[in-house]
């Protein structure tokens, strides 16, 4: 996905092809989701801790906020070798 | 030691877990250098590492241990104090920091190893931009359960749309988002507007003209033969993100039998 700079610096601009209405009667726009469907829909920008591993950190959110599923972009720390995946395996994840 | 960005997406967002795992990050790395080295050659090593490298995963690497090789846009030394080295770096998602460490160690002839590290940036997730600890994450629960105020769990939380922030978008008609959902290739008369940078193979956003996502998509044809058509297939859906049903399904009702 990325070339030879970072996908951050990458500047892009709007072409219209047609001309299109949406109709107000189906979907939402994200800021006026309720807030089961923004949970649903969400991400965290999560400053990790030094400590739990990226797999623990999941499990605590899943636990946190009661959701059934969440996964983590990129394990920020290798798990620890010999050390059992105690804090509420996280079956589901990226 | 390892902190900083870690990317968290919840239920239906998970979908759209590789836009973050396929893009490039940020980190601040404190290296330590076990013998003495003068400046100037640390210095010419950061260079040395920067571009294209050559890299072989570590033993406990979720990938496959194969020699791939990786772009680091840019390194910039912040310190050096005797044998430790501070710098910031910009790479390719999946360069393993540790092991650039030991390899500019093995460079340097004296050895090396990560001290600590700090991730900065993970593509569209930076640490200055809405960046929340789990005790803040579990501060704006409580105040929502406890006193009903949606307000600080609304800006801990971030719609998934913001994790397409650095992707191509691509916006179509009502009428082709439920096809989209079932899986659907996008077809260019579905098409209302496009963001240039689009090329054949990368990865686009799909979204409704309300700014919802539908689905993260590979692009089949680039920005500028997408605008000259008027028929083909411009994306292949990859994973679908929002729910089928969320929008008329009148796709269904036009097929002709035949």
């Amino acid at each position: 996905m990325d070339d030879n700079s970072p996908i951050w610096e990458t500047k892009r601009q709007l072409k219209i092809l047609a001309q299109a209405e949406t109709n107000p009667q189906y979907g939402r726009r994200p800021a006026e989701r309720s807030i089961e469907e923004h949970l649903r829909l969400g991400t965290i920008n999560l400053d990790k801790p030094p400590n739990p591993s990226s797999h623990e950190v999941v499990a605590w959110v899943k636990r946190i906020l009661g959701v059934s599923h969440a996964g983590h972009g990129g394990t920020l720390e290798a798990e620890k070798p010999g050390r059992p995946d105690g804090y509420g395996r996280t079956p589901h994840h990226a | 030691m390892v902190t900083g960005v870690l990317p968290i997406t919840l239920e239906d967002a998970t979908k759209a877990i590789q836009v973050f795992l396929l893009s490039g990050k940020e980190y601040v790395c404190l290296m330590h250098l076990h013998g003495d080295i003068p400046e100037e050659t640390i210095k010419s090593a950061l260079h040395e590492f920067t571009g294209e490298i050559y890299q072989k995963p570590p033993v406990r690497a979720s990938v496959k241990r194969e020699t791939r090789r990786r772009t680091i846009y840019k390194i910039d030394l912040l310190e050096i104090d005797g044998r430790r080295v501070l710098f910031r770096v910009a790479c390719q998602a999946g360069t393993y920091i540790r092991k650039l460490c030991s390899d500019m160690g093995e460079a340097l002839g004296c050895g090396a190893h990560m001290n600590e590290l700090r991730r900065t940036r993970a593509g569209p997730f930076n640490e200055d931009d809405n960046s929340y600890t789990l005790h803040e994450l579990q501060e704006a629960k409580r105040v929502y359960d406890e006193e009903g105020r949606e307000e600080q769990l609304r800006l801990v939380i971030q719609p998934v749309e913001g994790a397409f922030k650095y992707l191509s978008k691509i916006y179509i008609r009502d009428s082709a988002v439920d096809a989209i959902c079932h899986g659907a290739e996008l077809a260019i008369p579905g098409i209302v507007k496009l963001e240039t940078g689009i090329k054949p193979e990368s990865l686009v956003g799909i979204f409704t003209l309300k700014d919802e996502v539908v689905a993260l998509a590979e692009a089949q044809q680039s920005t500028e033969s997408i605008l000259a058509a008027e028929k083909g297939i411009a994306a292949k859906t990859k994973r679908v993100i929002m729910r089928s049903g969320t929008y008329s399904r009148e796709w269904r009702s036009r097929q002709k039998p035949n």
